[in-house]
C-alpha cells in the first residue's frame, strides 16, 4: 500500500517537472511528433475520416506547423479535447498547442496564462433550433431548453443574452458536440448554440439539415486561434508566423499550383522572396530551415485554399468567407508584413 | 536453593534497532514515515515551483466573483450574477439530493433482492441473480447513460404533447412523462401562512399523530401483557394519521399547480429533471444490486437455528423474517451498507455525464474551467467529498452501534 502511494507520487512529480521545461520547439523536434490539441469530433475543423486520419480548418494548422517544423505533416499526435479538458491539457504540456475552434478572450490570455498566436477564423454565437418550432428570433427562444457544450464562452454568453432581453431559459450543460447533437436531435432540447461555424458544421451532418435553421442573431464576437502557453515564446513565435505564412500567401497569390515553382528561385516579389526563403534569413531566426514556409504551404495550400477545402462553400458546411476575407476583399485578414 | 538471578541487564545498543525483533519493527515504520513526509514535502514543493514558474498562485478569491453562468436544478436562490461560491453551493445540494434519494431507494432495491434472491421460489430467485449479477457487473457510468438515452429516445418531447391532436399525453391529465423531466402536480394551500410556517405545521401534525400513535401501542402492549390478547389497533391509528391531517389540509384549502404545457415547455408544478432521474435511478439499481448481496449475506449469518426456533413457536414465515431473522442480519448487514452509501456520494460525481449540476459539475466543471483554478477546486472538492464520507460514516457508526447486540 504504502509502496504504491510512494510511486504513484514518483509519477506524478515527475509528470509535474516535465511540464516546466520551457523549449518547446527543442522538446517537439526531440520527440519527432507534434502534440496538438483538436475537438473530439467537428467535421469541418477537427475530425478523423473515414480511414481514421485527421481532417479539417484546426487540423490543417496543426499539420502545417508540423510541416514546418518536423518537415512531416503527418509527425502529429491529434490529441480530442473537450471544452473542459483542453486548457489544461496545454497548461499541464500534454499537448504542444491547442487549435480547437477556441476564442481568444482577456481572462484566457492574462489570467490562464496561454498566448493566442492569431485568428484563424472570426465567428460569433448562433442559435440553431428545428424548423418547425416556427422561431424566427432568438428574443422569441423565452422558456426554451438550450443545449450547449460546458467549460465554453458560449455559456457565458448565453447567460448574458437571456439576462439582457429579460428573458428565462434552461440550460443542458454537455460535454461534446457529439452528445449535444444526439440531445437536441432527440429534442431533449429545443435550441442548440454554440459558434455558428460550428453550427453549420454540426447541421452538415444532419440527415436532414434544411429542417432545421440557424437563427439570425450573432450575439458575441468569438475569435478564434490557435494557443500555445505564455512563457515560450520562440515556440509562440513559430505558431504565430506559420499561420501568418498561410494567410499572407494567399494575399500575395501564393498556391499550392504555384508554390514549387516560385520557391525554385527568387521572383520579383521581396516579400515572396522572403517568405518563401529564396531571400533573407526569416527562418533562420525562428530557428528553422529556409524553406519552412514552403513546407507549411505544401500541406494544403495557403489559408484561401484550406478554408475552401474544409469548410468553404463548395463543401457540405457551405460557409461564406465573410469577415474572414482577406483585408483587401473587405474581410478581416490582414497579416503583419514577412520582413 | 533458589539462586534464581535476574538475566543481565543488557545495554542499548544502536545495532539492535535492526536485529531485535522487539524495535525492528518501529525503525522500519520510522524510515517509511520519514520517507512519506519527504515525498510529500518533495511533491508539495515541486507544485509550488512549478506553479510559481508558470507564474500562477494559489488563491481562493475567485470563490466571490460573479459565476456568469446558469444552472438548470437550483434549490437555492441563484442566477448568473451569483458568486461561484453559491454555484459551488447549488451544487453541493444537488449532490446531497441524488446521494439522498439515491442510498433510500437502493436500500429499498437491495433488501427486496436479497431477501428474494433466497426465496424458495425458483423464478423469483434466479430472476434477482439475474438482476444482481447483471447490474453489479457493468459499470455504473454505462448504466447512467444508459439509462438518460432510453429516457430521451422512449419518452416524448413536450412538443409532442400540442396541438389538437398530440401524439402524446398527460398521464391521467395531471402529471406529464417528458424526455426532460416528470412534472407532476405541486401541492399548496390557498389559506396557508407561507411556504416555511406551513411546512411546519404539517411536521407538527405529524409529530403530534406520530406520540398518539405511541401511546396507543404502548397501551397496547400492556394489555396484552397483562391478558394476553392484543386490542386491535390499526383502525384507530390510521384515524390518528389521517384524521388531523386531513383536517389541516381543509383548513388551509389544499390544492395542486398542475403543470400545463407554455410556450416550449411544461410551466407550474414540480419538475423532476431527466439528469435527477436517470442519476438517482442509475445509482439506486447499481448500488442496489451490491446491497442486495449484503442483505443476503447478513440473512445467510443467522443461524438456521433461530428460523427452526421462530418456526417452532407457530410464526408465519414473514413474520420469522421481519422479527426474527432480519433484525439479527442488520448486524451483519449495516456495516458493508455504511460504504454502499459511500460509494453512491462519490458515484454521484459521474452526474455529468447526464449534464446534472452536482458539486463536481459546477465547481469542479464550470466553475474550474472558466476561471482556471484547477488546484483550488480540486483541493475543495477532496475537502467536501472526504467531509461528506466521514459525516456518513459517523453517522452510520452511531446507527450500527445502537443496534449492536447488547451483552446484559
Ligand atoms: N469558441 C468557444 C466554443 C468552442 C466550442 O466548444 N466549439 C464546439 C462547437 S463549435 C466544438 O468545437 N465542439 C467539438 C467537440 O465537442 O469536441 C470557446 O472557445 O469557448
Amino acid at each position: 500500500m504504502k509502496k504504491s502511494v510512494f510511486f504513484g507520487a514518483a509519477t506524478v512529480a515527475a509528470l509535474a517537472a516535465g511540464a516546466a521545461a520551457a523549449g518547446t520547439l527543442d522538446d517537439v523536434k526531440a520527440r519527432g511528433k507534434l502534440n496538438c490539441g483538436v475537438t473530439t469530433g467537428l467535421v469541418g475543423f477537427a475530425a478523423p475520416d473515414a480511414n481514421g486520419e485527421w481532417k479539417g480548418f484546426d487540423v490543417a494548422v496543426c499539420r502545417a506547423v508540423a510541416a514546418a517544423v518536423l518537415d512531416d505533416p503527418n509527425a502529429v499526435e491529434f490529441v480530442p479535447t473537450t471544452g473542459k479538458t483542453r486548457f489544461t491539457a496545454l497548461a499541464s504540456g500534454e499537448i504542444d498547442m491547442l487549435a480547437r475552434n477556441t476564442t481568444w478572450t482577456f481572462s484566457r490570455d492574462v489570467d490562464l496564462k496561454f498566448e493566442f498566436t492569431g485568428i484563424n477564423y472570426y465567428d460569433g454565437q448562433g442559435f440553431m433550433v428545428p424548423k418547425d418550432l416556427g422561431v424566427s428570433s432568438a428574443k422569441e427562444l423565452d422558456g426554451a431548453t438550450v443545449c450547449i457544450q460546458t467549460g465554453t464562452t458560449t455559456e457565458l454568453n448565453l447567460a448574458d443574452f437571456f439576462r439582457a432581453n429579460n428573458i428565462s431559459y434552461e440550460p443542458v450543460p454537455i460535454e461534446t458536440n457529439a452528445e449535444a447533437q444526439q440531445q437536441y436531435l432527440a429534442g431533449a432540447c429545443d435550441v442548440y448554440t454554440t459558434d455558428a461555424s460550428g453550427l453549420a458544421a454540426t447541421r452538415a451532418t444532419f440527415e436532414d439539415p434544411s429542417a432545421h435553421v440557424v437563427l439570425p442573431e450573432i450575439v458575441s464576437k468569438e475569435p478564434l486561434g490557435p494557443l500555445v502557453r505564455h512563457g515560450d515564446n520562440e515556440w509562440g513565435d513559430l505558431v504565430r508566423w506559420t499561420l501568418n505564412a498561410l494567410i499572407t500567401a494567399e494575399e500575395l497569390g501564393v498556391t499550392s499550383a504555384n508554390l514549387a515553382e516560385m520557391a525554385a528561385s527568387a521572383g520579383g516579389n521581396p516579400e515572396i522572396n522572403r517568405l518563401l526563403g529564396t531571400e533573407g534569413n526569416l527562418g533562420e531566426m525562428l530557428g528553422l530551415p529556409a524553406d519552412w514556409a514552403v513546407k507549411a504551404l505544401a500541406v494544403g495550400g495557403n489559408y484561401g485554399e484550406i478554408f475552401e477545402a474544409n469548410i468553404g462553400e463548395a463543401t457540405p458546411i457551405g460557409l461564406a468567407r465573410g469577415l474572414n476575407a482577406q483585408w483587401t476583399d473587405g474581410g478581416l485578414l490582414y497579416s503583419p508584413p514577412f520582413r | 536453593m533458589t539462586t534464581m538471578t535476574d538475566p543481565p541487564k543488557e545495554s542499548f545498543q544502536l545495532s539492535m534497532l535492526l536485529n531485535d525483533t522487539r524495535y525492528r519493527s518501529l525503525t522500519f515504520q520510522a524510515i517509511a514515515a520519514i520517507l512519506l513526509a519527504l515525498s510529500i514535502w518533495y511533491l508539495g514543493n515541486n507544485l509550488i515551483q512549478n506553479l510559481r514558474a508558470a507564474g500562477l498562485n494559489i488563491s481562493y478569491e475567485f470563490l466571490g466573483n460573479p459565476s456568469g453562468y446558469d444552472i438548470n436544478q437550483t434549490l437555492v436562490e441563484y442566477d448568473s450574477q451569483s458568486t461561484h461560491a453559491r454555484a459551488a453551493l447549488v451544487g453541493i445540494l444537488n449532490t446531497l439530493l441524488v446521494a439522498f434519494l439515491a442510498c433510500v431507494t437502493a436500500t429499498v432495491f437491495g433488501v427486496i433482492a436479497g431477501v428474494l434472491r433466497l426465496s424458495k421460489n425458483w423464478l423469483v430467485a434466479k430472476l434477482m441473480a439475474v438482476y444482481v449479477e447483471i447490474f453489479r457487473n457493468i459499470p455504473v457510468l454505462i448504466w447512467i447513460v444508459i439509462i438518460f438515452t432510453i429516457m430521451i429516445a422512449v419518452l416524448p418531447g413536450p412538443r409532442e404533447f400540442r396541438g389538437a391532436d398530440p401524439d402524446a399525453s398527460m398521464f391521467l391529465g395531471v402529471a406529464a412523462f417528458t424526455n426532460r423531466g416528470v412534472y407532476i402536480p405541486q401541492p399548496y394551500f390557498i389559506r396557508g401562512f407561507g411556504g416555511v410556517a406551513d411546512l411546519l405545521l404539517v411536521i407538527a401534525f405529524l409529530a403530534g399523530s406520530f406520540f398518539a400513535v405511541r401511546a396507543v401501542n404502548a397501551r397496547a402492549t400492556r394489555i396484552q401483557e397483562a391478558t394476553g390478547e392484543r386490542p386491535q389497533t390499526l383502525w384507530t391509528n390510521l384515524a390518528i394519521w389521517f384524521g388531523p391531517l386531513i383536517v389541516l389540509f381543509l383548513a388551509l384549502g389544499l390544492t395542486f399547480d398542475v403543470p400545463a404545457l407554455k410556450g416550449f415547455n411544461f410551466a407550474g408544478g414540480i419538475k423532476i429533471g431527466g439528469p435527477l432521474i436517470a442519476l438517482w435511478f442509475a445509482l439506486s439499481i447499481y448500488t442496489g444490486a451490491f446491497i442486495a448481496e449484503n442483505v443476503r449475506a447478513g440473512i445467510q449469518a443467522v443461524s438456521k437455528g433461530q428460523t427452526e426456533a421462530a418456526s417452532a413457536l407457530g410464526l408465519r414465515p414473514g413474520r420469522v423474517m421481519n422479527l426474527v431473522v432480519l433484525p439479527q442480519a442488520l448486524r451483519v448487514i449495516i456495516p458493508p451498507l455504511i460504504s454502499q452509501y459511500l460509494n453512491i456520494t462519490k458515484n454521484s460525481s459521474l452526474a455529468i455525464a447526464v449534464g446534472y449540476a452536482d458539486i463536481t459539475a459546477t465547481l469542479g466543471g464550470i466553475t474550474l474551467n472558466q476561471t482556471g483554478r484547477a488546484i483550488e477546486c480540486i483541493l475543495l472538492l477532496m475537502l467536501f467529498y472526504l467531509t461528506a464520507s466521514l459525516l456518513i460514516s459517523a453517522f452510520m457508526n452511531v446507527y450500527n452501534a445502537s443496534i449492536k447486540l447488547k451483552e446484559r
